[in-house]
């Protein structure tokens, strides 16, 4: 007998019943339905209450015409997928919805005037003005505190990828994870102790070291994953062509994994970027412009949002101001990554022919 | 410009773990020999050993003598990346430097050392590229990156970046393992050219390659798992295939064993 027959005769047990493709999507839909009637006739005011309801009737909807159509096992499958896609929601929607809110508040007063003058004389309630002053501090502030602080993590990470062994690599790795922990105000107390042993006023760089305390233990992280990754066969290659192990790791294994490193160094920086409570501490802002960071209070954007939110009597013009420092702060952050990016799509090993 | 190796009561730990005990052979110059025995014998550790490769390892260390050309290897004031200038290795799996094209793969040896003349290195490059019989296939994409190069060419490659530094021995671990028939007859072929110039042990487990390529073959072995490995005999690979001294040693080699 052919095995065609026996196909004939039996239902192949390879098959079974599937709901139609459109099903989820019709799911989705019924269960944002009976949640919205749900809610209205019962009178729930909070529509985050509606929400939750619709999702949890799309796992159950899901799961329940699954069951009874597809059997068990494609019901468990469903659930699963059900669930990702409702956490993917409810992971999304604050993300959109701070973006959203930024945006369109921050677009208010967010002009090249803003971006170009500072504070100076006007007073906080009043409309004008803008957050040069904060924008310059920002950069010096950061781009200080990277200096310091990448340099000290890249190598730290080198050294215990490619020379720690024993006793000290253990203990450095233990303080790198006390110092990752590290909340920021405590780094900003620490500096600001050595400030007030050494009698000193409020500046640009006290800040930047503070920054760069906080950054530190992230790029001696990111930089170990990264320098990990390097196979020991390109280790091994270049030290068998007779290359001395400091000119194997500059010129092999750094170059190999920069794309990497220079991914982590930035998520560093913007990390820093927006912290606030060091440089409350240690620059304490300036509504006047001061190109110096080694003397003189300085203004941050992180500081500059907090300052015109909470020290303007509920001006709207300092509200506007507030927002439209934020949409710059995070375009800040985002430029700085779109450039690592770049600079790790560009650097990374190429395997093109 | 090649150097015979001497080796005498050569034992070399991971740790406190033994990994070979008291090897003892002669390398003649402008030869071929192969290294063959079941995996874990310690082929490549001491193949590791002979130019200092194997206290890379973290918890890697050597006791006894290596003599190249009558100098000791590990001798206490030897500086081990000078002795691997003098004695190149090719690896298992192809492994070209991947940030680098194929015309600095090749130069890596000479630009990483920093001492090489511009004008020379185009004719190096040549040259070695020639050597390992791979100048034809890229000699128009010197410029495209070397991990693009098929899994033979790649080998070849690292071939001609180890010979480009011309080292006096060159020291292969399973070179063709990683690799198709074609590719492993282009490097067997290879291998009889090189050794015109340069002292070859490689390291193999395909016995018909070490009795096609070398003119000696040492048979290792180990008494059991997590014992240390022994050299159980060398000599002439013509005499290994027919007529060993040793019983393992035609057991292993007529399939009779492990």
């Amino acid at each position: 007998m052919s095995t065609a027959a026996v196909a004939d005769k039996r239902p192949s047990t390879l098959q079974g019943a599937s709901l139609p493709k459109w099903s989820p999507y019709a799911i989705v839909g019924g269960s944002i339905v009976l949640g919205v009637v749900i809610g209205l006739v019962g009178g729930l005011d909070s529509k985050i209450q509606w929400g939750l309801i619709a999702g949890l009737l799309y796992v159950f909807g899901t799961y329940g015409i699954a069951a009874r159509v597809e059997g068990k096992r494609q019901a468990k499958d469903r659930v699963a997928t059900s669930l990702v896609w409702v956490a993917f929601v409810v992971a999304v929607i604050p993300l959109v919805s701070l973006i959203w809110v930024t945006i369109s508040r921050g677009v208010k007063v967010l002009d090249p005037y803003f971006l170009s003058h500072s504070m100076g004389v006007v007073a906080d309630s009043e409309a004008g003005g803008g957050a040069y002053a904060a924008i310059i501090g920002s950069l010096e502030q950061v781009g200080l505190a990277t200096l310091i602080g990448a340099p000290i993590g890249i190598l730290t990470a080198v050294y215990l990828v490619e020379y720690g062994r024993g006793r000290l690599a253990k203990a450095v790795t233990f303080f790198v994870d006390v110092m990752t922990g590290i909340p920021s105000i405590v780094a900003g107390l620490f500096i600001l102790s050595l400030m007030l042993i050494f009698d000193m006023q409020p500046f640009g760089f006290a800040g930047s070291l503070a920054l760069a305390i906080l950054m530190m233990p992230v790029v001696v992280r990111s930089t170990e994953e990264m320098l990990k990754l390097v196979p020991n066969e390109l280790r091994e290659a270049s030290l068998a062509l007779g290359v001395p192990k400091w000119r194997t790791i500059l010129k092999v294994v750094l170059p190999t994994s920069i794309g990497g490193i220079t991914t982590g160094v930035m998520l560093a920086i913007a990390r820093i970027a927006g912290e606030t409570a060091p440089v409350l501490l240690l620059v304490f802002g300036n509504p006047f412009i001061n190109n110096n960071p080694f003397e003189g209070a300085q203004s941050s954007l992180p500081l500059f949002i907090y300052q015109q939110y909470a020290n303007s009597a509920g001006a709207n013009a300092a509200y506007d101001r507030a927002w439209a420092a934020s949409l710059t702060l995070i375009a800040f952050v985002m430029i700085l990554n779109l450039v690592a990016r770049g600079i790790a799509r560009w650097k990374a090993p190429k395997t093109g022919r | 410009m090649s150097k015979r190796i001497d080796v005498s009561g050569l034992t070399a730990y991971y740790g406190s773990h033994k990994a070979i005990d008291d090897i003892s052979m002669n390398i003649e110059p402008r030869t071929v020999t192969a290294f063959i025995g079941p995996s874990g014998c310690g082929k490549s550790t001491f193949l590791r050993t002979l130019n200092r490769m194997h206290e890379v390892t973290p918890g890697g260390r050597v006791e006894g003598k290596v003599l190249l050309d009558d100098e000791n290897l590990y001798a206490a004031n030897i500086d081990p990346v000078a002795v691997r200038r003098e004695i190149g290795m090719v690896f298992q799996r192809p492994n070209p430097f991947p940030t680098m094209s194929i015309f600095d793969n090749v130069a890596a040896g000479l630009k990483l050392n920093g001492s090489y003349k511009k004008s020379e290195l185009t004719e190096i490059v040549e040259k070695s590229l020639k050597g390992a019989n791979l100048w034809n296939e890229v000699k128009d994409r010197l410029n495209k990156p070397g991990s693009g190069l098929s899994g033979g060419q790649q080998q070849r490659l690292c071939i001609a970046r180890a010979i480009a530094v011309e080292p006096k021995v060159l020291l292969m671990d399973e070179p063709c393992s990683a690799l198709d028939p074609i590719s492993t007859l282009a490097i067997e072929d290879l291998i009889g050219e090189l050794k015109e110039r340069f002292t070859i042990v490689i390291v193999t487990h395909n016995m018909q390659q070490a009795a096609r390529v070398s003119d000696r073959t040492a048979f290792f072995n180990l008494a059991a798992v997590g014992q240390p490995g022994k050299l159980i005999e060398i000599d002439d690979t013509e005499r290994i295939f027919s007529n060993p001294s040793v019983q393992a040693t035609e057991d292993y080699i007529s399939g009779r064993f492990g």
